[in-house]
Protein backbone atom coordinates (compact mmCIF):
# COMPACT_ATOMS: atom_id res chain seq x y z
CA UNK A 1 0.00 0.00 0.00
CA UNK A 2 1.14 3.29 -1.16
CA UNK A 3 2.08 5.67 2.20
CA UNK A 4 -0.57 8.69 2.24
CA UNK A 5 0.16 12.20 1.73
CA UNK A 6 -2.46 15.31 2.83
CA UNK A 7 -2.16 19.22 1.89
CA UNK A 8 -3.62 21.72 3.13
CA UNK A 9 -4.04 25.68 3.29
CA UNK A 10 -4.79 28.12 5.65
CA UNK A 11 -3.68 31.66 5.44
CA UNK A 12 -2.24 32.05 2.23
CA UNK A 13 -1.37 32.67 -1.12
CA UNK A 14 -2.06 30.04 -3.07
CA UNK A 15 1.54 30.16 -3.87
CA UNK A 16 2.66 26.81 -2.14
CA UNK A 17 0.11 25.08 -4.03
CA UNK A 18 1.24 26.61 -7.37
CA UNK A 19 4.76 25.52 -6.34
CA UNK A 20 3.49 21.75 -6.28
CA UNK A 21 2.11 22.35 -9.36
CA UNK A 22 5.48 23.57 -10.66
CA UNK A 23 7.25 20.47 -9.93
CA UNK A 24 6.05 19.60 -13.61
CA UNK A 25 6.78 16.15 -14.43
CA UNK A 26 8.75 15.09 -11.04
CA UNK A 27 4.88 15.64 -9.91
CA UNK A 28 4.03 12.26 -11.63
CA UNK A 29 6.99 10.43 -9.92
CA UNK A 30 5.44 12.41 -6.48
CA UNK A 31 1.67 10.68 -7.61
CA UNK A 32 3.18 7.51 -8.43
CA UNK A 33 5.00 7.08 -4.76
CA UNK A 34 1.91 8.74 -2.61
CA UNK A 35 -1.46 8.16 -2.47
CA UNK A 36 -2.95 11.84 -2.27
CA UNK A 37 -5.98 11.54 0.26
CA UNK A 38 -6.98 15.54 1.09
CA UNK A 39 -6.18 18.49 -1.09
CA UNK A 40 -8.90 20.81 -1.44
CA UNK A 41 -7.33 23.08 -3.90
CA UNK A 42 -6.59 20.25 -6.74
CA UNK A 43 -9.15 16.99 -5.29
CA UNK A 44 -12.21 16.88 -4.55
CA UNK A 45 -12.39 15.21 -0.61
CA UNK A 46 -14.50 16.38 1.64
CA UNK A 47 -13.54 17.08 5.99
CA UNK A 48 -15.80 14.60 6.78
CA UNK A 49 -13.55 11.44 4.35
CA UNK A 50 -10.73 13.20 6.53
CA UNK A 51 -12.28 12.93 9.95
CA UNK A 52 -13.01 9.14 8.78
CA UNK A 53 -9.79 8.23 8.66
CA UNK A 54 -8.17 6.50 11.54
CA UNK A 55 -5.70 8.20 13.77
CA UNK A 56 -1.81 8.29 12.22
CA UNK A 57 -3.50 6.45 8.70
CA UNK A 58 -1.69 9.70 7.01
CA UNK A 59 2.16 9.14 6.77
CA UNK A 60 2.62 13.67 5.74
CA UNK A 61 0.27 16.36 6.39
CA UNK A 62 1.81 18.96 3.84
CA UNK A 63 0.35 22.36 5.55
CA UNK A 64 0.79 26.09 3.91
CA UNK A 65 -0.33 29.34 5.12
CA UNK A 66 -0.60 30.67 9.20
CA UNK A 67 -3.31 30.79 11.07
CA UNK A 68 -5.56 33.34 11.16
CA UNK A 69 -9.29 32.04 12.28
CA UNK A 70 -11.16 29.21 14.18
CA UNK A 71 -11.65 27.29 10.54
CA UNK A 72 -7.79 26.88 9.89
CA UNK A 73 -7.09 25.63 13.54
CA UNK A 74 -9.40 23.11 13.65
CA UNK A 75 -8.67 21.68 10.40
CA UNK A 76 -5.11 22.05 11.14
CA UNK A 77 -5.68 20.09 14.52
CA UNK A 78 -7.82 17.08 12.44
CA UNK A 79 -4.72 16.75 10.12
CA UNK A 80 -2.27 16.47 13.08
CA UNK A 81 -4.49 14.25 15.13
CA UNK A 82 -4.62 12.02 11.31
CA UNK A 83 -0.81 12.19 10.41
CA UNK A 84 2.50 10.32 11.60
CA UNK A 85 4.38 13.49 10.36
CA UNK A 86 3.37 17.73 10.08
CA UNK A 87 5.31 19.85 7.52
CA UNK A 88 4.76 22.94 8.05
CA UNK A 89 5.47 24.43 4.00
CA UNK A 90 6.28 27.34 3.27
CA UNK A 91 6.95 30.18 5.26
CA UNK A 92 3.71 31.52 6.23
CA UNK A 93 3.17 28.41 7.90
CA UNK A 94 6.84 27.67 9.49
CA UNK A 95 7.17 31.63 10.71
CA UNK A 96 3.72 33.20 9.82
CA UNK A 97 4.87 34.70 6.85
CA UNK A 98 2.97 38.31 4.60
CA UNK A 99 -0.18 37.25 6.50
CA UNK A 100 1.64 37.66 9.38
CA UNK A 101 1.66 41.02 8.93
CA UNK A 102 -1.78 42.04 10.11
CA UNK A 103 -0.29 41.54 14.02
CA UNK A 104 0.55 45.20 13.02
CA UNK A 105 -3.45 45.52 13.22
CA UNK A 106 -6.10 43.64 15.11
CA UNK A 107 -9.06 41.83 14.40
CA UNK A 108 -11.13 45.00 14.92
CA UNK A 109 -8.69 47.61 13.13
CA UNK A 110 -8.57 45.29 9.86
CA UNK A 111 -12.57 45.33 9.87
CA UNK A 112 -12.91 48.88 10.23
CA UNK A 113 -10.27 48.99 7.19
CA UNK A 114 -11.45 46.77 4.65
CA UNK A 115 -15.43 47.33 5.31
CA UNK A 116 -15.80 50.83 6.25
CA UNK A 117 -19.05 51.44 7.25
CA UNK A 118 -20.09 48.43 5.67
CA UNK A 119 -21.59 44.94 7.07
CA UNK A 120 -19.16 43.55 8.92
CA UNK A 121 -18.86 39.71 9.52
CA UNK A 122 -20.51 37.95 12.36
CA UNK A 123 -19.50 34.85 13.75
CA UNK A 124 -23.26 34.44 14.39
CA UNK A 125 -26.26 35.85 13.12
CA UNK A 126 -29.91 34.24 13.91
CA UNK A 127 -32.60 35.45 10.98
CA UNK A 128 -35.95 33.78 10.80
CA UNK A 129 -35.03 30.76 13.20
CA UNK A 130 -31.99 29.83 11.13
CA UNK A 131 -28.28 30.16 12.84
CA UNK A 132 -25.85 30.95 9.94
CA UNK A 133 -21.93 30.85 11.76
CA UNK A 134 -18.72 31.99 10.39
CA UNK A 135 -15.30 31.38 11.81
CA UNK A 136 -14.04 33.67 14.28
CA UNK A 137 -11.22 35.92 12.86
CA UNK A 138 -8.73 36.11 15.09
CA UNK A 139 -6.46 39.28 16.26
CA UNK A 140 -3.59 37.63 15.77
CA UNK A 141 -1.83 35.95 13.34
CA UNK A 142 -0.16 32.51 14.34
CA UNK A 143 2.45 30.89 12.95
CA UNK A 144 1.67 26.50 12.45
CA UNK A 145 4.02 25.04 15.87
CA UNK A 146 1.93 27.56 18.22
CA UNK A 147 -1.35 25.87 17.34
CA UNK A 148 0.16 22.33 16.52
CA UNK A 149 2.93 20.15 17.13
CA UNK A 150 5.31 20.82 13.67
CA UNK A 151 7.57 17.97 12.69
CA UNK A 152 9.61 18.91 9.91
CA UNK A 153 9.53 22.72 8.13
CA UNK A 154 10.04 23.44 4.33
CA UNK A 155 11.03 27.45 3.75
CA UNK A 156 10.62 29.55 1.18
CA UNK A 157 7.51 32.02 -0.62
CA UNK A 158 7.40 29.74 -2.08
CA UNK A 159 9.45 26.43 -1.75
CA UNK A 160 11.78 25.88 -4.82
CA UNK A 161 10.89 22.66 -6.70
CA UNK A 162 14.11 21.11 -5.65
CA UNK A 163 13.47 21.95 -2.23
CA UNK A 164 10.39 20.25 -2.56
CA UNK A 165 11.79 16.96 -4.42
CA UNK A 166 14.06 16.70 -1.80
CA UNK A 167 11.97 17.26 1.37
CA UNK A 168 9.08 14.54 0.04
CA UNK A 169 12.57 11.90 -0.95
CA UNK A 170 13.61 12.98 2.33
CA UNK A 171 10.19 11.66 3.68
CA UNK A 172 10.13 8.71 1.90
CA UNK A 173 13.99 7.90 2.95
CA UNK A 174 14.40 5.25 5.40
CA UNK A 175 15.97 7.92 7.56
CA UNK A 176 14.37 10.80 8.81
CA UNK A 177 16.04 13.99 9.93
CA UNK A 178 15.49 14.73 13.58
CA UNK A 179 12.71 16.03 14.62
CA UNK A 180 12.25 20.23 14.08
CA UNK A 181 14.35 20.11 11.15
CA UNK A 182 14.23 22.68 8.40
CA UNK A 183 14.90 21.00 5.28
CA UNK A 184 17.00 23.26 3.59
CA UNK A 185 20.80 24.17 3.41
CA UNK A 186 21.50 25.86 7.21
CA UNK A 187 23.82 28.30 6.26
CA UNK A 188 23.38 32.50 4.80
CA UNK A 189 22.53 32.94 1.45
CA UNK A 190 25.50 34.99 0.70
CA UNK A 191 27.35 31.82 0.78
CA UNK A 192 25.29 30.62 -2.48
CA UNK A 193 24.99 33.94 -3.73
CA UNK A 194 26.92 34.20 -7.65
CA UNK A 195 27.98 37.82 -6.58
CA UNK A 196 29.48 37.15 -3.15
CA UNK A 197 32.96 37.57 -4.47
CA UNK A 198 31.67 41.40 -5.19
CA UNK A 199 30.75 41.75 -1.81
CA UNK A 200 33.45 44.11 -0.11
CA UNK A 201 35.17 42.70 3.09
CA UNK A 202 34.39 46.05 4.75
CA UNK A 203 30.76 47.13 3.50
CA UNK A 204 30.08 50.75 4.21
CA UNK A 205 26.89 53.01 3.35
CA UNK A 206 26.36 56.42 3.50
CA UNK A 207 22.16 56.33 2.73
CA UNK A 208 20.04 53.55 1.44
CA UNK A 209 18.31 53.09 -1.88
CA UNK A 210 14.76 51.32 -2.56
CA UNK A 211 14.54 49.30 -5.30
CA UNK A 212 12.73 51.62 -7.88
CA UNK A 213 15.07 54.29 -7.09
CA UNK A 214 18.32 52.54 -8.94
CA UNK A 215 18.67 50.23 -11.76
CA UNK A 216 21.33 47.97 -10.57
CA UNK A 217 24.48 46.70 -11.65
CA UNK A 218 24.18 42.93 -12.62
CA UNK A 219 26.98 41.97 -11.10
CA UNK A 220 27.71 43.62 -8.23
CA UNK A 221 26.17 42.69 -4.69
CA UNK A 222 23.11 44.35 -4.11
CA UNK A 223 23.58 45.42 -0.43
CA UNK A 224 27.11 47.56 -1.74
CA UNK A 225 24.94 49.23 -4.51
CA UNK A 226 22.62 50.47 -1.41
CA UNK A 227 19.83 48.28 -1.50
CA UNK A 228 18.40 46.42 1.73
CA UNK A 229 19.62 42.97 0.79
CA UNK A 230 19.08 40.27 3.55
CA UNK A 231 20.95 37.45 2.01
CA UNK A 232 23.61 37.54 5.20
CA UNK A 233 20.82 36.91 7.50
CA UNK A 234 19.00 34.38 5.68
CA UNK A 235 18.66 30.88 4.88
CA UNK A 236 20.24 29.23 1.91
CA UNK A 237 18.08 26.61 -0.36
CA UNK A 238 16.32 28.92 -2.93
CA UNK A 239 19.71 29.27 -5.26
CA UNK A 240 19.63 33.21 -4.84
CA UNK A 241 16.66 33.59 -6.87
CA UNK A 242 15.59 36.52 -6.31
CA UNK A 243 19.40 37.93 -6.93
CA UNK A 244 19.49 36.04 -10.48
CA UNK A 245 16.54 38.63 -11.15
CA UNK A 246 18.30 42.24 -9.89
CA UNK A 247 16.72 41.99 -6.79
CA UNK A 248 17.89 42.04 -3.25
CA UNK A 249 16.51 39.19 -0.87
CA UNK A 250 13.50 40.32 1.25
CA UNK A 251 14.53 37.12 3.45
CA UNK A 252 11.59 34.31 2.37
CA UNK A 253 13.69 31.53 3.85
CA UNK A 254 13.80 32.66 7.13
CA UNK A 255 16.61 32.66 9.29
CA UNK A 256 19.66 29.95 10.18
CA UNK A 257 19.15 27.46 13.20
CA UNK A 258 21.57 29.71 15.19
CA UNK A 259 19.14 32.74 14.91
CA UNK A 260 16.04 33.05 17.45
CA UNK A 261 14.47 36.47 15.50
CA UNK A 262 15.13 36.89 12.31
CA UNK A 263 14.06 40.81 12.27
CA UNK A 264 16.65 41.14 15.09
CA UNK A 265 19.34 39.09 13.20
CA UNK A 266 18.52 41.04 9.79
CA UNK A 267 18.27 44.75 11.42
CA UNK A 268 21.89 44.42 13.14
CA UNK A 269 23.12 43.00 9.57
CA UNK A 270 21.82 45.81 8.07
CA UNK A 271 22.98 48.75 10.80
CA UNK A 272 26.63 47.73 10.66
CA UNK A 273 27.06 48.55 7.35
CA UNK A 274 26.07 52.30 7.87
CA UNK A 275 29.17 54.23 7.60
CA UNK A 276 28.78 57.00 10.62
CA UNK A 277 29.28 57.92 13.67
CA UNK A 278 27.61 61.20 14.34
CA UNK A 279 24.01 60.32 15.39
CA UNK A 280 21.89 62.61 14.10
CA UNK A 281 23.21 61.78 10.47
CA UNK A 282 22.71 58.01 11.80
CA UNK A 283 19.19 58.84 12.21
CA UNK A 284 18.72 60.58 8.32
CA UNK A 285 20.73 57.61 6.91
CA UNK A 286 18.12 55.16 9.33
CA UNK A 287 15.44 57.39 8.28
CA UNK A 288 15.68 56.09 4.45
CA UNK A 289 14.33 52.46 5.75
CA UNK A 290 10.65 54.03 5.93
CA UNK A 291 9.60 50.28 7.46
CA UNK A 292 11.57 48.71 9.55
CA UNK A 293 8.84 46.06 10.59
CA UNK A 294 8.00 45.01 7.06
CA UNK A 295 11.65 45.22 5.66
CA UNK A 296 12.96 42.70 8.61
CA UNK A 297 10.06 40.94 9.99
CA UNK A 298 8.65 40.64 6.02
CA UNK A 299 7.61 36.92 6.88
CA UNK A 300 8.30 36.53 10.35
CA UNK A 301 6.33 38.61 12.75
CA UNK A 302 4.14 36.37 14.29
CA UNK A 303 7.35 34.11 15.12
CA UNK A 304 9.31 37.04 16.38
CA UNK A 305 10.19 37.59 20.08
CA UNK A 306 7.75 39.82 20.26
CA UNK A 307 4.96 38.46 18.18
CA UNK A 308 2.79 41.68 17.34
CA UNK A 309 2.41 44.90 18.15
CA UNK A 310 1.17 45.84 21.33
CA UNK A 311 -3.03 46.17 21.32
CA UNK A 312 -4.46 49.05 22.81
CA UNK B 1 -5.70 51.49 46.94
CA UNK B 2 -3.80 49.45 44.31
CA UNK B 3 0.08 49.82 44.49
CA UNK B 4 1.99 51.82 42.92
CA UNK B 5 3.29 50.49 39.74
CA UNK B 6 7.01 49.95 39.60
CA UNK B 7 8.62 49.70 36.25
CA UNK B 8 11.49 47.11 36.01
CA UNK B 9 14.02 47.95 33.72
CA UNK B 10 16.66 45.75 32.24
CA UNK B 11 20.14 47.69 32.18
CA UNK B 12 22.74 46.26 30.06
CA UNK B 13 26.47 48.12 31.07
CA UNK B 14 29.31 47.88 29.44
CA UNK B 15 32.04 46.52 31.54
CA UNK B 16 34.54 49.33 31.15
CA UNK B 17 32.40 52.54 31.77
CA UNK B 18 29.08 52.06 32.54
CA UNK B 19 29.15 49.32 34.83
CA UNK B 20 32.19 50.70 36.80
CA UNK B 21 29.72 53.81 36.79
CA UNK B 22 27.05 52.22 38.86
CA UNK B 23 30.35 49.88 41.00
CA UNK B 24 31.24 54.24 41.55
CA UNK B 25 27.67 54.67 42.48
CA UNK B 26 27.46 52.74 45.02
CA UNK B 27 30.74 52.65 46.94
CA UNK B 28 29.82 56.56 46.72
CA UNK B 29 26.36 55.46 48.44
CA UNK B 30 24.34 57.47 45.75
CA UNK B 31 20.59 56.23 45.48
CA UNK B 32 19.02 56.04 43.19
CA UNK B 33 15.29 53.96 42.38
CA UNK B 34 15.83 50.09 42.67
CA UNK B 35 13.99 49.69 39.69
CA UNK B 36 17.09 48.37 37.33
CA UNK B 37 18.03 44.68 37.01
CA UNK B 38 21.84 45.24 35.51
CA UNK B 39 23.40 42.61 32.75
CA UNK B 40 26.91 43.54 32.29
CA UNK B 41 28.39 43.02 29.39
CA UNK B 42 31.89 43.42 27.29
CA UNK B 43 30.55 46.34 25.45
CA UNK B 44 27.47 48.38 24.56
CA UNK B 45 28.13 46.48 20.58
CA UNK B 46 27.41 43.17 22.60
CA UNK B 47 23.90 43.98 22.83
CA UNK B 48 22.27 41.89 20.14
CA UNK B 49 18.87 43.36 19.10
CA UNK B 50 17.56 40.18 20.56
CA UNK B 51 18.98 40.46 23.91
CA UNK B 52 16.91 43.81 23.95
CA UNK B 53 13.34 42.23 22.21
CA UNK B 54 13.33 39.23 24.65
CA UNK B 55 13.81 41.40 27.76
CA UNK B 56 10.35 43.27 26.36
CA UNK B 57 8.55 39.94 25.46
CA UNK B 58 9.52 38.76 29.58
CA UNK B 59 7.81 41.60 30.56
CA UNK B 60 10.42 44.45 31.15
CA UNK B 61 8.69 47.96 31.39
CA UNK B 62 12.29 49.27 29.88
CA UNK B 63 15.71 48.36 28.40
CA UNK B 64 18.42 50.60 28.99
CA UNK B 65 21.90 49.98 27.26
CA UNK B 66 25.19 51.95 29.00
CA UNK B 67 28.33 52.48 27.04
CA UNK B 68 30.90 54.50 26.80
CA UNK B 69 31.22 58.24 25.49
CA UNK B 70 31.80 58.34 21.97
CA UNK B 71 35.70 57.86 20.88
CA UNK B 72 36.27 56.08 24.19
CA UNK B 73 35.06 52.90 23.42
CA UNK B 74 37.67 50.00 25.41
CA UNK B 75 37.13 48.32 21.62
CA UNK B 76 37.39 51.01 19.68
CA UNK B 77 33.59 50.99 17.99
CA UNK B 78 31.78 49.16 19.89
CA UNK B 79 29.56 51.78 21.54
CA UNK B 80 29.57 53.44 17.44
CA UNK B 81 28.00 49.68 16.38
CA UNK B 82 25.18 50.37 19.53
CA UNK B 83 24.64 53.49 18.16
CA UNK B 84 23.24 52.17 14.82
CA UNK B 85 21.79 49.30 15.77
CA UNK B 86 19.91 51.50 18.76
CA UNK B 87 18.62 53.79 16.07
CA UNK B 88 17.43 51.02 13.93
CA UNK B 89 15.76 48.98 16.41
CA UNK B 90 14.14 52.10 18.43
CA UNK B 91 12.29 52.84 15.05
CA UNK B 92 11.02 49.45 14.84
CA UNK B 93 10.39 49.25 18.43
CA UNK B 94 7.94 52.33 17.86
CA UNK B 95 5.85 50.35 14.93
CA UNK B 96 5.26 47.64 17.65
CA UNK B 97 3.89 50.07 20.00
CA UNK B 98 6.86 50.64 21.90
CA UNK B 99 7.69 54.23 22.83
CA UNK B 100 10.96 55.94 22.68
CA UNK B 101 10.80 56.62 26.62
CA UNK B 102 10.69 52.58 27.11
CA UNK B 103 14.36 52.36 25.14
CA UNK B 104 17.25 54.44 26.63
CA UNK B 105 20.92 54.22 25.00
CA UNK B 106 23.61 56.55 27.15
CA UNK B 107 26.61 57.29 27.20
CA UNK B 108 27.88 57.10 30.99
CA UNK B 109 31.87 56.70 31.37
CA UNK B 110 33.24 54.94 34.77
CA UNK B 111 34.01 58.43 36.60
CA UNK B 112 30.52 59.53 36.21
CA UNK B 113 28.47 57.68 39.45
CA UNK B 114 25.85 60.43 39.56
CA UNK B 115 25.23 60.09 36.19
CA UNK B 116 24.13 56.56 36.73
CA UNK B 117 21.53 57.79 39.01
CA UNK B 118 20.29 60.80 37.28
CA UNK B 119 19.74 58.68 33.81
CA UNK B 120 17.93 55.72 36.07
CA UNK B 121 15.51 57.93 38.38
CA UNK B 122 14.76 59.81 35.24
CA UNK B 123 13.76 57.08 33.18
CA UNK B 124 11.79 55.13 36.09
CA UNK B 125 9.86 58.78 36.26
CA UNK B 126 9.09 58.58 32.47
CA UNK B 127 8.20 54.80 32.43
CA UNK B 128 5.67 55.32 35.84
CA UNK B 129 3.89 58.03 33.93
CA UNK B 130 3.59 55.57 30.66
CA UNK B 131 2.58 52.75 33.28
CA UNK B 132 3.10 49.33 32.68
CA UNK B 133 3.55 48.33 29.09
CA UNK B 134 1.79 44.87 28.11
CA UNK B 135 -1.84 44.45 28.80
CA UNK B 136 -1.47 40.90 27.79
CA UNK B 137 -3.33 40.50 24.35
CA UNK B 138 -5.27 37.78 23.70
CA UNK B 139 -3.20 34.83 21.60
CA UNK B 140 -6.73 32.83 20.43
CA UNK B 141 -4.91 29.61 19.08
CA UNK B 142 -2.98 29.18 22.42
Amino acid sequence: MKPKIAFYWCASCGGCEEAVVDLDEALLDVADAVEIVFWPVALDFKVKDLAAMPPGSILASFINGAIRNSEQREMVRLLRARSQVVVAFGICAQLGGIPGLANLSDAKGIFAEVYRDGVTPQTLYRENGHTLTLPEFFDTVAALDEVIDVDYYVPGCPPTPNLIRDAVSTLLGAELPPKGAVLAPDKALCEQCPRKDTRPEKLLLKEFKRVHQIVPDLQTCLLAQGLVCLGAATRAGCDARCIRGNMPCTGCFGPTSRVRDFGAKALSAVASVVDCNEQSVIAQIMDTLPDPVGTFYRYSLPSSLLGRRRME
Amino acid sequence: MPEAFEPKIVAFFCNWCTYLAADLAGTSRIKYAPNTRIVRVMCSGRVDPQFVLEAFAKGADGVLIGGCHPGDCHYQEGNYKALRRYELLRRLLNQLGIEDARFRLEWISAAEGDRVRVVVDDMVEKLRALGPRTPAYRREVA
